[in-house]
This record gives C-alpha cells, structure tokens and sequence, in this order.
C-alpha cells in the first residue's frame, strides 16, 4: 500500500512548508506568547487588587474568552474587525487589517485569558510577607509587584507558561480556517494541489508532534534547573 | 519618637485584636513587647508601621501621624527598619542586591553608594563573605543577620522587630541577640516583641506586657521582673521562667 505513497512530495514542497509557513507559525507563536503574557499579567494585577470593579471586570473579560470555542473568536474577529475600526475611526468604509494581524489580536487577547490565570496562581503562591517585607522597605505597591513579586511568580510559573505555549504553537494551525499559509495551512495547500492528502498531513502531524515533544522535554530540564530553593 | 494612643484593631466585624492600647517609645529606649501566643503583640507592631491599619485611636512615629489617609506610608515606613519572623529576604536576588534594592528604588541612592553601605553594614553583622550567595544558601541566623542589616541599610529612625528569633533553632538564636544588643546599646530606638527574657533584662529599659488584645503591664524592666504587678504577667513570667 505504501508503495503508491509519494513522498518525494514533501522534499519538494520543503522549502516552502519551513520558509513561509513555519516562519509563520513560529513568529505568531512567539508574538501571541509575549503579548498574552504583558496583558495576561496586567489581567492578573486587576484582579488581584483591591478595587472591586477593576477585578470584576478582569474576572468577566477571563470567563468570557474561556467560554468560546478559539476557532469562533479567530473567524468572528477577522470579519468583525474591519466595522469596528470604521466605527472608531470614523472612516466611510471597513478598514481593512489583515489576516496577520487580526489573528495576532485574536491569539494575544485568548492566550491573555489563560495567561493571566497562570500568573494570578504564580502570584498568590508568593507568601504574604514577601509584599510585606517590601512594603516595609517603604516599596511601593507598583515597586513591590515589580521588583519583589512579579520576578518571584514569574519565575515559580515559567515551566507552566511554558507548556501553555506549546499548546498555543498547536492552537495557531487554526489561522488555516483564514486560509492562512502557516505550516499547516502550507501543508494543506500542496496536499490539494497535488492530490498527496494523506502524505503531507502525516508529514504535518509528525513535525508538530517531534517540536513539541522536544520543547516539552526542554521545558523539563527547564524546570528542575530553575526551581527557586525556599 | 513612636506614641499610640488608644488604639483599636478590628479583624472583621467580630473580633478585637486590640483593645485601647496605649504606651510609647522614646528616642533611644528599648521596648520589649511579651506575652502569650494571640495577644496581640504582633499585631501591635504591624500597626506602628501601618502594615496593618487600625480602626480607632492614632499611631504618631517621629511626628507624623500614620493613620491619616494623607500619609505618604511608603515614605514613612522607608525611615523605620521592620525585622519578620520568618526573615522575609527575597530569595530571587543575592544577599548583596537584597540589602541594595530599597536603598536605590526607595532612597534613588546611586549604585555604589548604596553598595558601599551594603558591604559596611553586612561586615557589621559578619556576613561580608556571603555578599555573592542567594538568601537559601545561608542559615537561618544568618538570613536574620541579612535581614537586620537591609532594614539598617536605609538609615532607619526606629527598628521594629517581630518575634525575630522565633523561628531560629536554638544555637542560631545568640548570633541575631548580639546583633540586636550591640543595635540596642548604639542607641538605636527599638520596639521587640520577643519571648527572650534575657535578650530583655540585658537591654530593655521598658517591658509590656499583652494579654487578649489589651496592654496590662508597661513598666520599666526592673519593676516587671521584680515585681510584676498583675496576676496574668505573674503567671505567664513563672511559666516562661521555670525553665
């Protein structure tokens, strides 16, 4: 059976498959992760602090973005995107964006929801008298975040943060549904053009599967090396 | 230099940490604040530097009033030094970055300066050797020590010590004391909560004794361990004594 398969396919299509599409895939991967992270953090501080209306809202915007299916919100924001930036800016027709950078918003603002939860655990898992003892330092609030706790929780929950990035490297092969050539949307592309649907999707699923596997496998070596001795 | 006056302590609607609580600390004297476990004596000291804030009567230190919404507290509590229980370094930067951070982020001291401060005051406590070391690499007498030497780093009108040998094993306790005697007999302005009688008869000039949120001994030493004068400080000196 195997010997109808094509493989020489895939060497062919190679370049374009790592140049463009992983090219792709990687820097959203990598744009989405810092992003989600600054908003996720600033998600975390809102609903950690003491005014009730900011953590309400934080907490809404967190349950809100967790209740939607990714794919949803990836479509759902590419269309609506272009009105709401008419009805900002005012301009007589929808503006257009772009599938990158709508996707890009689209994964920050998602990975923010989950991020921020990750940080909101790294930052109450700091005891209190960490924030204490700065405080006592005459540290202010801000300062104290900054500079004592902040470094601590991020530290506590890279590892985490880590893994909800691989997770989000598997998660941006969604943009496809934007016929966005990432990596798998690359794949797809020959596949279709050259009638090779099963090759080229086992060639896809094996280099998500070996990348991922292999950043995991760092993320534990990672770990056990980092881990803040108390 | 540190004066309460009536001071209330509410923990939610029900309990009463502090019940009219009022004594004071001259500049240069050493207070020591006893009693039993839950008597408030924690809590009282929390409150001097507003890590806690009260509900009734006021906190005056060097002046100015603590309890006053318009205090700028990070100011105020940048000028007096606060020992924890459980050290509170922060474990993430080195002993030396420890003792450096409030005096640069807090002071705007430039780097050097407040590193020369750093080394001098870290020779003072005898850890000069562990300046390059994390905060978990040292014992725990020796954490104290640190923590002792990064509140003195930002020049501090009063020092406030919460139960600071409390949670050293026994043979780390006498390093910190001797630290806190020599403190003491430079004529730094100290308020102690400690259980350590000796530490107490050595430099204290004034004892308080707390019991259920109330002050119900302020004497001076000799007096409260010659003859104190209630039965709840009688009885909590002979069990904390005998031994």
């Amino acid at each position: 059976m195997l010997g109808s398969f094509d493989f020489d396919v895939i060497r062919r299509s190679l370049p374009y498959l790592f140049v463009d599409g992983m090219t792709f895939t990687l820097t959203l991967t990598a744009l989405s992760a810092l992003g989600g992270l600054v908003f996720g953090t600033l998600i975390a501080l809102m609903r950690l602090s003491g005014f009730k209306l900011l953590g309400r809202i934080a907490g809404l915007y967190v349950d809100f973005m967790r209740s939607l299916p990714l794919v949803l919100v990836i479509f759902w924001f590419y269309f609506l995107v272009p009105y709401i930036g008419q009805w900002l800016t005012g301009a007589s027709r929808p503006i257009g964006v772009g599938a990158f950078a709508s996707s890009l918003i689209t994964f920050i603002m998602f990975e923010a929801a989950y991020f921020s939860e990750i940080m909101r655990a790294g930052i109450q898992s700091i005891p209190r008298g960490q924030p204490a003892a700065a405080s006592a330092l005459g540290l202010t609030y801000a300062q104290s975040m900054r500079y004592v706790v902040l470094p601590q929780a991020f530290r506590n929950m890279l590892p985490v943060l880590l893994t909800q990035t691989i997770v989000l490297f598997q998660d941006t092969s969604l943009v496809y549904v934007l016929s966005i050539p990432d990596f798998l949307g690359a794949a797809s592309k020959v596949a279709q053009r050259d009638g090779r649907l099963v090759e080229m999707y086992l060639f896809a699923a094996a280099v998500y599967f070996t990348i991922s596997c292999l950043a995991s496998f760092g993320v534990r070596r990672l770990q056990a090396r980092i881990a803040i001795v108390r | 230099m540190i004066e309460l006056r009536h001071v209330d302590k509410w923990y939610g609607p029900t309990f009463q940490a502090l019940k009219d609580c009022t004594t004071s600390v001259a500049k240069g004297e050493v207070v020591v604040v006893c009693g039993p476990s839950g008597s408030g004596k924690s809590t009282l000291i929390k409150c001097v530097n507003a890590l806690e804030p009260i509900q009734g009567g006021e906190i005056i230190l060097d002046g100015i009033k603590v309890n006053d919404p318009k205090t700028d507290l990070p100011k105020l509590r940048a000028r007096v030094g606060m020992v924890f229980q459980h050290f509170e370094l922060f474990p993430h930067l080195r002993i030396i970055d420890n003792l450096c951070l409030a005096q640069e982020k807090v002071l705007g001291r430039k780097h050097d300066e407040a590193l020369a401060k750093a080394v001098k005051l870290l020779d003072r406590v005898g850890l000069r050797e562990q300046a390059k070391k994390y905060p978990a690499e040292l014992s725990g007498g020796q954490q104290q020590r640190v923590a002792i030497a990064r509140a003195l780093a930002m020049d501090p009108v009063a020092m406030l010590f919460d139960e600071p040998t409390s949670a050293l094993d026994p043979e780390m306790i006498s390093e910190v004391l001797d630290v806190m005697v020599n403190l003491a007999r430079d004529g730094m302005t100290m308020m102690v909560v400690t259980h350590e009688m000796g530490f107490a008869s050595k430099v204290a000039h004034r004892v308080i004794f707390m019991d259920q949120g109330e002050i119900v001994e302020d004497a001076l030493k000799a007096d409260f361990f010659g003859k104190p004068r209630s039965d709840r400080a009688q009885k909590f000196l002979s069990k904390i004594l005998q031994h």
